[in-house]
């Protein structure tokens, strides 16, 4: 017996991956890719809108521990609602089994990891900021047309980067933010279940109107913060599967 | 029992060599590794087979054109023609596409619509397209099995001197993956081995400015020296379609008018331009995207200023433009004897 809780004891942990999973929504109705393309949707602001194309980064899956020890998985991950395989995000690093206080992700990159050209596979996906702009990568690139105040179709892109002060143009703001899941146990095939509510950037805090705000939005200042904003409520935690 | 006895003896010989690509320093800094398929390694019988066969006009109907009468090394691998014709005389639809850096389409979607799902598939088809090469593969097979070199050679690539279709096309695709450019002018910059003009750097920052030129979103940029996104977008050219480019494949009427994004390297020597070869200057081309967009269901919202007609440049603005554009030429490419026949 005692020979048994020695032998308890020694068991050692072994850290294991997670999985997060990423859906959709549009105030609650889950969307698709299949979804794109049509003047379906209707913002905080009454105005008509399609998606077109819809991708964001996400990094730094974060584990605070109930000792307070955090881990902090170094990876990051490109979700594209045109690639299926990107919606699921296996870590390529682990985490030891247990119960945790907190999980928390990133949405894009904080300021010292969102070097200029230093992602491979993001600069093949073309999703590089112009160094004039600050260089380094979108956070998010979401694109559509809407129905404007004179009845037209017309695009807007709301492209989501680092914001540039113009009095401080070699400083950008970080417009990441960090999202928390609250706690979790995380097993050895946990899946975090997280959805976007794409209607919640145009609506909370800051109701967006279109019509102002449309394109060439990246060099713009204050509209990324506003981005930065209503992003901070755009994500959910929807079940955690063991 | 003497061809058997062949065979046997062919089929002993296969040790094939490996492949080294050789991928441009710039390239290595940026890109991730390039697309090769477990179930068709590049070896150098396999690619020395494929260059024999790229050029071979055996491969079509009447002997009177290979896959170079369309690709021509000269031309980045296209040809200079709006539409190109085949063996009867007959001319296509679309302009031939250029071919390089094929083996970073990570998507492995070909051709101006998509249509071709992978490099082995696509080689496939233009032998037997009946306005192009003409021909039937059992008339091709029969050709290159009574030619005195062309078993041995598929022997040292493939470990057999059966050959069939898919064998040609996996020795088409391999010399195709080694069609590399990534040694421009701009390359060299990038490298701190060159200089740039005053015009060509104003070029640059025209292309990568959202409020210019805009061009970073589809075509790549300093951290992309693909210079092509590889996706498929409605750039704007008709209100209505007389193609529907990826929109006939998906069956999407959202895809309608929709085609792949082409490099920018070597624009010098790809013109025309565009899916039909519509405009035949690069000048045309600017113009389209700054005062030409034509608006439509399906134009992408990065065509932002469609309303306006585009993103209205400044005559000076369109020839900086140029100027950075013809930097990403690329001599050593065109003129590479491992390419040409």
């Amino acid at each position: 017996m005692l020979s048994n809780c020695s032998e308890d004891r020694d068991i050692r942990l072994n850290p294991v991956a997670i999985t997060l999973n990423f859906s959709h929504s549009w105030n609650g109705t889950e969307i698709t890719n299949t979804d794109f393309n049509q003047l379906k949707f209707t913002n905080e602001n009454d105005q008509i809108l399609s998606i077109e194309r819809l991708r964001y980064l996400i990094s730094e899956v974060s584990l605070t521990h109930e000792s307070g020890e955090i881990t902090i998985l170094d990876d990051y991950n490109l979700v594209d609602l045109e690639n299926n395989e990107s919606l699921s995000f296996r870590t390529s690093e682990g985490v030891l089994p247990g119960d945790y206080n907190s999980i928390t992700f990133r949405f894009g990159f904080k300021q010292e990891d969102n070097s200029d050209g230093a992602y491979q596979d993001l600069n093949t996906a073309s999703f590089n900021v112009p160094e004039p702009l600050g260089g380094g990568y979108h956070f998010m690139q979401f694109d559509g047309k809407f129905i404007n105040s004179a009845s037209d179709e017309a695009p807007f892109l709301y492209h989501v980067i680092s914001a540039i002060d113009p009095s401080n143009v070699n400083d950008p703001i970080d417009t990441s933010f960090t999202l928390n899941m609250g706690p979790t146990t995380i097993g050895s095939n946990t899946i975090i279940n997280i959805q976007m509510d794409v209607s919640e950037w145009f609506k909370n805090p800051n109701t967006w109107d279109l019509n102002e705000y449309n394109i060439n939005l990246m060099g713009n200042y204050e509209v990324q913060l506003l981005m930065n904003q209503n992003g901070s409520s755009a994500f959910d935690l929807v079940s955690i599967t063991q | 029992m003497s061809c058997s006895n062949q065979d046997i003896d062919l089929e002993e010989e296969y040790t094939p060599v490996p492949f080294s690509l050789e991928i441009p320093e710039i390239f290595q800094q940026k890109l991730i590794a390039p697309l090769i398929p477990n179930n068709n390694p590049l070896t150098e019988e396999g690619v020395a087979l494929g260059k024999k066969l790229f050029f071979d006009k055996k491969l079509s109907g009447n002997n009177s054109q290979s896959c170079a009468s369309c690709h021509k090394p000269e031309n980045s691998f296209t040809d200079d023609t709006r539409f190109s014709d085949g063996i009867d005389g007959v001319f296509g639809v679309r302009n031939s596409m250029p071919l390089l850096n094929l083996a970073w389409n990570f998507d492995d979607k070909f051709a101006w619509d998509g249509k071709e799902l992978g490099l082995e598939r696509q080689a496939l088809e233009p032998i037997v397209n009946p306005i192009e090469m003409h021909s039937d593969w059992e008339t091709v097979v029969a050709k290159l099995e009574q030619d005195p070199e062309y078993p041995i050679l598929f022997s040292k690539a493939f470990g057999t001197s059966s050959i069939d279709s898919s064998l040609v096309a996996k020795a088409i695709a391999q010399f195709e993956r080694i069609l590399i450019s990534g040694n421009s002018k701009f390359d060299q910059y990038l490298l701190g081995n060159a200089t740039l003009s005053l015009e060509e750097l104003n070029g640059f920052t025209i292309f990568m400015d959202e409020e210019k030129g805009d061009c970073f979103h589809c075509h790549g940029s300093d951290n992309n020296p693909l210079w092509t996104d590889n996706m498929f977008h409605n750039n704007g050219l008709d209100t209505n379609f007389s193609d529907l480019g990826l929109g006939a494949i998906t069956g999407d009427p959202n895809d309608y008018g929709k085609f792949r994004s082409p490099t920018l390297r070597n624009l010098i020597f790809t013109a025309p331009y565009m899916h039909d070869g519509r405009f035949t200057t690069l000048e045309e081309v600017i113009d389209h995207y700054s005062e030409g967009l034509q608006p439509s269901s399906t134009v992408d919202p990065l065509m932002k200023k469609v309303d306006q007609g585009g993103v209205q440049l400044s005559n000076q603005e369109k020839t900086s433009l140029k100027a950075f554009l013809l930097t990403l030429t690329d001599f050593e490419f065109i003129n590479n004897p491992n390419f040409r026949d």
